[in-house]
């Protein structure tokens, strides 16, 4: 079996990180520290200014700048093979890269599906060529994802898939859930699960509520997703299998986890920027670029989202990362497909809206947007210590920026954020030991 | 009550507004609302003479633009169009470049080309009016856009409701039928509001949207309650709007068993209303649909004064009383 993640190989880091506010909330680490990365690795952590030999490093001057571990995205949309027009491998692991993050999985609904060894074999090679951070691929859980055969999960384990989802879509018939979870064991990687019941959001545009009945809009209920998600856990818990519940967004599907993880069952959530920030309420604007799958929630969602983030039931912020042509989001909003980009703002939205407002804490959304979702889909958790690999992010946190679309590295401009001025930005990321980008 | 003498001074057509649109009764206060239907009482006034045509917006070019089958909205806005002496085109959706696959993006951009005034937009999808706007110059007159609006529809129910009952503060307006698939009942709802009038929904439970009420009605599933308003208002079972197999009510037959306006349902002197096209024996009976009490032809000829006004406002700067002296000149 070989490592999930893939990168296109190059020079390792050797890099002297100079007077940064060293924050990682994990090793309990909150201090003005140099850290020098040798090989690609963190060789030494010391008090600010204590050494004075460069051997050949590259200096960053960081006073006055925050270095944490790196972030990690366990669902993006890189549209690769299919729709390269939309995202390449290339331009996707740029984005992420200059979002902060060291690695992100992307999800298998492309065209062709991922769901044999040849495609991904085919993923893994590009991969190796052009990815500029660490990426890994989940699998499909259907072949064609099309909720019928279970993939061949075995082998595209041993391929190197990430994990196991049908994302895009849910997988519909309990039984072939059921055998999933049964036959997964044997693949020993992770499954994600998309909770949509399609006969309760069928033709839903938007959240179904007070918002969706002024503005015509088909409701897409809260109960959709949460019937699922019940549904969903109840036959993890049945095979004692864990489950990682992909970008949830009803406050019902909140509670569901939360019980279930209290009698024991082995569940993660992950929740997006844009659920975390928004509502209902941004629909009024029509604008197609706050059409999303899910669809953003009523206030009373959101607030439980947050909660759940404060107190570990959803321990993972996932971009759900989804480029869509111009002229396919230029489109009335019925019209127009489901999803937006986030790797490039994930963490200045946090930031400018949650953080600075008071509403979460820094060192709380720097945790959940790095080893809470490397812990729950069994990635490598990017750590600040001797000996770890550097997978780093570098953030000032006073600069301001606008969200343009000439400034994007996605292929797409699909941002629910343009126009918006955010504060935070990444000046420096390192993944897997390497300098995967620098402002 | 001025007359309406018509001379050299509407020769010179009223100077260009700021570019306003039409798309959501939520675009207007009450004061919008009451300016345009006193704008269209002016109107109503000179189409009774012998030459219905006022100059007012000549030189000025109005594109209707329909993606869905119309026959009184596309009608009466290009007669609208016409009494004021603006340039008219209407494109219908089959048979032009949207056949071929054309986006709205760039049937927008390509009529607005021809720098016209305002485009007339009806579409099957929400947001169609917004995005036609973002890509053109013109004002745009939302004409139905899916099931969100048809503001000129709540604007012609409101003139024809204020016709036959001389008020419309504190009238009560129940809207009975599919309220799901109705951009009407939507708007409806919004203006009546508006103007102080109230409102009850009445429906079977799964054609009645939930959260509805935040729009500031009642609702209520028993036909029943339809007694007790001063005038009833009919939607159309949207059966287009359906999908096959959707099952939102049994059957047609079980639907006007239990929520057709039948003559036994209404009081005595109780208005009906219906935006059209009706389903005779569905959702109406047609003895009420042909009943003396029936506005269902007002509110038709209501449209076309309606539309005029709503032209005339977005198109000139002035409420009324300008617009009274643009019209009338010693």
């Amino acid at each position: 079996m070989i490592a999930p993640l893939h990168a296109k190989p190059g020079p390792a880091a050797q890099l002297w990180i100079t007077g940064a506010r060293v924050l990682d909330p994990g090793e309990g680490i909150d201090a003005t520290l140099d850290v020098v990365v040798e090989n690609g690795l963190i060789a030494r952590i010391e008090p600010s200014g204590s050494s004075r030999a460069t051997n050949g490093h590259r200096v960053v001057e960081a006073a006055g700048l925050v270095l944490a571990p790196a972030f990690v995205d366990p669902h993006v949309h890189l549209r690769t093979p299919g729709r390269e027009d939309e995202e390449t491998i290339a331009s996707g692991t740029a984005a992420a890269a200059a979002g902060g993050y060291c690695a992100i999985l992307a999800m298998p609904n492309t065209d062709p599906v991922v769901d044999s060894a040849a495609v991904l074999g085919a993923l893994v090679e590009l991969a190796r060529e052009e990815a500029v951070i660490p990426t890994g691929f989940m699998a499909a859980i259907s072949k064609g994802q099309a909720g019928h055969e279970l993939t061949e999960m075995a082998e595209l384990a041993d391929a190197g898939a990430a994990g196991f989802t049908d994302d895009g879509r849910p997988v519909v018939a309990a039984g072939l859930l059921r055998r999933a979870l049964q036959y997964g064991a044997v693949a020993g990687r992770p499954l994600a699960l998309h909770c949509e019941e399609p006969t309760l959001s069928r033709d839903g545009q938007m959240h179904e509520g007070a918002v969706s009945a002024e503005l015509g809009f088909t409701g897409y209920p809260s109960v959709a997703e949460s019937v699922m998600v019940g549904r969903d856990l109840a036959l993890a818990a049945y095979e004692d299998r864990s489950v990682h519940l992909m970008h949830l967004s009803a406050r019902e599907s909140v509670d569901l986890l939360r019980g279930a993880k209290a009698a024991g069952l082995r569940a993660s959530g992950e929740v997006t920027p844009h659920h975390l920030c928004l509502t209902d309420e941004a629909v009024r604007s029509l604008d197609s670029n706050v059409k999303m799958n899910p669809p953003l929630r009523a206030e009373e969602d959101r607030q439980a989202l947050l909660a759940a983030l404060r107190d570990g039931t959803i321990a993972a912020i996932a971009t759900d990362h989804a480029p869509h042509a111009r002229h396919e989001k230029e489109a009335p909003f019925e019209a127009a497909p489901f999803g937006v980009t986030g790797l490039e703002t994930a963490f200045a939205v946090l930031y400018t809206r949650l953080v600075e407002t008071g509403v979460l804490p820094l060192e709380l959304v720097l945790e959940r947007m790095s080893a809470g979702p490397a812990r729950a889909l069994g990635l490598p958790v990017p750590r600040i210590g001797t000996g770890e690999p550097a997978n780093l992010v570098l953030l000032d946190l006073g600069a301001a920026w606008q969200v343009q679309e000439n400034g994007f590295r996605s292929r797409s401009v699909n941002s629910w954020l343009l126009g918006e001025t955010l504060h935070g930005a990444v000046r420096l990321t390192v993944a897997g030991g390497q300098v995967a980008f620098e402002a | 009550m001025a007359d309406i003498r018509l001379v050299r001074g509407d020769l010179v057509p009223p100077e260009r507004a700021p570019r306003r649109h039409l798309i959501s009764i939520s675009d207007l206060t009450r004061d919008d609302v009451e300016r345009i239907l006193g704008t269209a009482k002016t109107l109503a006034r000179s189409l009774e003479r012998e030459v219905k045509k006022l100059p007012t917006l000549r030189g000025r070019t109005v594109v209707n633009l329909f993606y869905e089958s119309s026959t009184r909205t596309s009608s009466s806005f290009e007669l609208a169009a016409k009494r004021l002496s603006a340039d008219t085109m209407t494109i219908r959706a089959a048979g032009s470049s949207v056949d071929k696959g054309e986006s709205l993006k760039d049937t927008a951009l390509t009529l607005s080309a021809y720098d016209p005034d305002v485009i007339v937009i009806r579409h099957p999808q929400i947001g169609a009016p917004q995005l036609v706007a973002r890509y053109t110059g013109a004002s745009v007159i939302n004409a139905g856009d899916g099931k969100h609006q048809h503001p000129t529809q709540a604007l012609l129910d409101l003139y024809t409701m204020e016709e036959a009952l001389g008020r419309l503060e504190g009238l009560h307006v129940a809207i009975v039928g599919d309220v799901l698939h109705s951009r009407v009942a939507r708007s409806l709802v919004q203006a009546l509001t508006l103007v102080g009038a109230r409102s009850t929904l009445v429906a079977p439970p799964t054609l009645l949207p939930r959260g509805i009420e935040a729009l500031g009605c009642e609702t209520s599933t028993d036909i029943g309650s339809i007694a007790a308003a001063d005038v009833v208002y009919v939607l159309r079972m949207q059966q287009e709007r359906m999908e096959a197999g959707e099952a939102f009510v049994p059957s047609l037959r079980e639907y006007s068993a239990r929520w057709g306006v039948t003559p036994e349902r209404l009081r005595p002197g109780q208005k009906v209303m219906h935006p059209g096209p009706m389903n005779r024996g569905v959702e109406i009976d047609p003895r009420v649909a042909d009943a003396a009490d029936a506005l269902i032809e007002s509110q038709v000829r209501s449209g076309l004064v309606v539309r005029m006004a709503v032209l005339y406002d977005l198109l000139t700067t002035g409420p009324v009383a300008v617009a009274a002296d643009a019209m009338s000149v010693a």
